[in-house]
C-alpha cells in the first residue's frame, strides 16, 4: 500500500491536534535542555568530590560567578523585566497563532450520529488509549487516581536528600528515569498513540496507512485463562453446580495465580532497580518502611501499563483475570 | 435695603472687590503657571500620592519598596538571588501558567458576554461569535489556543520542578498543591470542550464521562455498582450530567462547573501555591551542588514507622 502523506497532514494539521504537535518537539527540547544543565552540574560535582580543597573553595554553581557580585539583586527591574518580556511574547505567540489557525467547530452535537473516532481532547488521550489495555473503571477511574496520588507521594517517598534546587542526573538517576519512563515514556507516548495511530474504531493505524472507516479486525482476544486452557466443568460434580457455574469460578481461581505472580515479579524488579547502585543502597537504608511500601506499591502499579500493552499488542491477551464482578 | 447703607459703605465694598480683583488678576497668572508647572510632576501630587505610596527614583531603596508596596508585585520578594533571574533554570512556564490564566479569565468573560448555556442557544452562539461579533474568532480562538498553552505550559512547569529535584523538603506541601493545580487546569480545558454545543465536544464529553459509569461502587456498570444499587439514573455519571445522556443539564452543569465553580477553586489553590513558594523560601534554586559526602543523617529519628534498616 501507498503511503498515505495526505493522512498524515490531515491528522497532524488538524486544529485540535497542534498543542501535540507542539509537544513533539517542546517535550525532547526541554528534556535536552534540562539534561545539558544536568551533564554540566555533573561536570561540577565530579570535580568537588575529587578535590576536598576545590570543594571548600569553589564556586558551586555553573553560573558565572564573581566575588564582588552581590548575592541578590532588586526583582525590579532584573526579574520582573523578564516575566513582561516572557508575557508580550507569549501574547503575541498566542495573537499569532490565533489570527491564523481557527478554533474547530463540528456540525451541532447530534448523539444519533457518532463521530469515528470519537477521541476525547488530546490530554485525555492517555486515558482513552488505556480503555484498550484495562476496563474502563481501571483505565478511566482508579489508573487516573493512582496517578494523581502517586505524582503527589514523590516528595514524601524520595529520601535523597540531593539534587535540591539545581539539575543533576547522576546524583538522581532512579528519580529522573522513573520520571521520564512515567511521563514520557508513558503518559506523552500513549497520547501520542492516541492522536496518530488509533484511527476509526480505535484501530491501529500505523503512521501513512489510510484512516478506512470500513476495516474490520479479526483481532482474536483471549484471556489467560484460555490460553492456558483452564477448564473447570469437571469441577461440577464435587461442588454440586451446573458444568457454566464451576468453570467460572474455576476462571475466577486461576486468574489469582498469574496477578499474584506478576505482583511479586514486580516488587522484585522494582526491588532489584531500587538496588542497582551502592548510593540507590545507601538511600534505600534511609527510607522508612511506609515510604518502602508505598514507593514500591505505585511502582508495581505503574509498571502494570507496559505489561498490559505487551499482553495485549503482542500476545493478543485481553484479561488475566476474569471473575463475575469484574476483569483485570 | 439699599437706604439703610450709607454711600460710603456701598463704595467701600465695591471698591474692596475691585482692589482684590485687580490683586488677582496680578497673582493669578503667576499661581497658574505654578500651578501648570507642578503639574509637570506628577509625582508630587496628592492624587498620586495617594495611589503610589513611594517615589520611584532610581534608587535601592525605592526600587524595593515599589515591589513591597504593590499588591501585585508583592508576591515576589524585593531582592532576588542573581542566578535564579535568567531563564534557564525555571523557563518561566510557572509564570507563563499564570499568566495564560489571567488570559485565559479576560477572553472568557469577554465570550460569556456572548454565550447562553442552552441547548437551543449554545452552538448559535458561537455562529454568531464566529461570523457577527467584531473580533468574535479571535476571542474564541485565543481563549481556545491559550487553554491548550496552559496543560503543556502546566506540563512542562512540573517537569521542571522535578527535574530540578525542587519538590524535595521544605517544599513537598506545594508540589502536592502544584498537582491539583494541574489536575484542576485539565478539568477546566475539559468542561470547556463541551460548551460549543457541537459534534467535537459532545463526542469527547460523552466518551470522557462514559468512564465515570465504570467507577467501582458508585457507577452502574462499575465493579459492585449493581450490588450498591447503582443505576444509570442515580450513579456518580448521573450526578456530573445531571441527567443519563450528555444534554441540556450537563451543558449548564458543564458551564458553571468552566465558568465559576473550578475558577474559584483554581484561584484559592494558586494562592496557596504562590504563599507556599515564599513561605517555603522563595524559589529553590539555583542552589549550590551538594556533595553525596555531605548527606547528613536524618536529625530525628522516625517516629512510629520501622526502618528497615533497624529490621537487620
Amino acid at each position: 500500500m501507498p503511503f498515505d502523506f495526505r493522512q498524515i497532514w490531515e491528522i497532524a494539521s488538524a486544529p485540535d491536534n497542534v498543542p501535540i504537535v507542539a509537544l513533539l518537539f517542546l517535550a525532547p527540547f526541554y528534556m535536552w535542555y534540562a539534561l545539558r544543565q544536568a551533564v554540566a552540574n555533573d561536570k561540577l560535582i565530579a570535580i568537588l568530590e575529587s578535590d576536598a580543597q576545590a570543594a571548600k573553595t569553589k564556586y558551586r554553581k555553573t553560573q558565572e560567578w564573581d566575588p564582588k557580585w552581590e548575592k541578590e539583586v532588586h526583582t525590579w527591574p532584573y526579574l520582573m523585566r523578564m516575566e513582561f518580556l516572557v508575557a508580550i511574547l507569549v501574547t503575541v505567540l498566542l495573537m499569532a497563532w490565533s489570527l491564523t489557525l481557527n478554533a474547530p467547530l463540528e456540525e451541532p452535537a447530534n448523539p444519533n450520529v457518532t463521530m469515528n473516532p470519537a477521541k476525547a481532547p488530546w490530554y485525555f488521550l492517555g486515558l482513552q488509549e488505556m480503555l484498550v489495555y484495562f476496563d474502563p473503571w481501571i483505565a478511566g477511574v482508579v489508573m487516573p487516581t493512582l496517578i494523581i496520588v502517586g505524582l503527589m507521594v514523590i516528595p514524601y517517598i524520595d529520601a535523597n536528600p540531593l539534587g535540591n534546587g539545581y539539575y543533576t542526573y547522576k546524583q538522581r538517576k532512579f528519580s529522573i528515569w522513573t520520571f521520564l519512563v512515567g511521563f514520557i515514556g508513558l503518559w506523552v507516548l500513549m497520547i501520542v498513540i492516541g492522536t496518530f495511530i488509533r484511527g476509526p474504531g480505535w484501530m491501529w493505524f500505523w503512521p501513512g496507512q489510510t484512516w478506512d472507516a470500513e476495516r474490520v479486525d479479526y483481532a482474536v482476544n483471549r484471556n489467560l485463562d484460555q490460553v492456558v486452557g483452564i477448564d473447570g466443568s469437571w469441577l461440577a460434580p464435587i461442588f454440586h453446580t451446573s458444568r457454566d457455574q464451576s468453570a467460572i469460578w474455576a476462571r475466577a481461581l486461576f486468574g489469582i495465580f498469574p496477578l499474584v505472580l506478576f505482583f511479586i515479579v514486580a516488587a522484585l524488579l522494582v526491588h532489584w532497580l531500587c538496588m542497582r547502585t551502592e548510593f540507590s543502597k545507601k538511600i534505600y537504608k534511609r527510607m522508612s518502611l511506609l515510604q518502602l511500601v508505598t514507593m514500591y506499591t505505585f511502582l508495581i502499579f505503574m509498571v502494570s501499563l507496559p505489561i498490559k500493552i505487551l499482553l495485549r499488542l503482542v500476545f493478543t491477551i485481553k484479561y488475566i483475570w476474569v471473575t463475575p464482578w469484574f476483569s483485570i | 435695603m439699599p437706604e439703610e447703607n450709607g454711600d460710603g459703605k456701598k463704595t467701600g465694598v465695591l471698591e474692596k472687590a475691585k482692589d482684590s480683583a485687580a490683586a488677582l488678576r496680578e497673582t493669578l497668572e503667576e499661581k497658574a503657571k505654578q500651578q501648570v508647572a507642578e503639574l509637570k510632576e506628577p509625582e508630587k501630587t496628592q492624587l498620586y500620592r495617594s495611589i503610589f505610596r513611594v517615589k520611584h527614583d532610581d534608587e535601592p531603596r525605592n526600587r524595593a519598596l515599589s515591589v513591597l508596596s504593590n499588591v501585585f508585585f508583592h508576591l515576589h520578594p524585593a531582592k532576588v538571588n542573581r542566578d535564579a533571574t535568567k531563564y534557564n533554570f525555571t523557563w518561566g512556564m510557572g509564570g507563563i501558567t499564570f499568566y495564560l490564566f489571567i488570559v485565559l479569565t479576560f477572553t472568557g468573560v469577554l465570550l460569556m458576554f456572548y454565550y447562553h448555556p442552552t441547548k437551543i442557544q449554545a452552538f448559535r452562539d458561537i455562529l454568531y461569535l464566529e461570523n457577527d461579533v467584531p473580533f468574535g474568532k479571535l476571542l474564541r480562538n485565543m481563549h481556545r489556543w491559550a487553554a491548550h498553552l496552559m496543560i503543556i505550559a502546566v506540563w512542562l512547569h512540573m517537569f521542571r520542578v522535578f527535574m530540578t529535584g525542587s519538590y524535595k523538603r521544605p517544599r513537598e506541601f506545594n508540589w502536592c498543591v502544584g498537582v491539583l493545580l494541574m489536575v484542576l487546569t485539565m478539568l477546566l480545558s475539559f468542561t470547556g470542550y463541551l460548551l460549543p454545543d457541537d459534534q467535537l465536544g459532545f463526542w469527547a464529553v460523552t466518551v470522557g464521562t462514559n468512564m465515570a459509569r465504570a467507577t467501582p461502587l458508585l457507577g452502574n456498570e462499575g465493579p459492585f455498582g449493581a450490588q450498591m444499587g447503582m443505576t444509570p439514573y442515580n450513579d456518580v455519571r448521573f450526578a456530573l450530567l445531571g441527567g443519563s445522556i450528555v444534554d441540556a443539564n450537563a451543558l449548564l452543569r458543564a458551564y458553571i462547573w468552566h465558568c465559576i465553580a473550578i475558577p474559584l477553586i483554581v484561584a484559592i489553590f494558586l494562592g496557596i501555591h504562590f504563599w507556599r513558594v515564599r513561605k517555603d523560601g522563595g524559589i529553590s534554586g539555583p542552589a549550590p551542588v551538594m556533595l553525596e559526602s555531605e548527606i547528613k543523617e536524618e536529625r530525628s529519628p522516625r517516629p512510629v514507622i520501622l526502618r528497615p534498616s533497624g529490621m537487620g
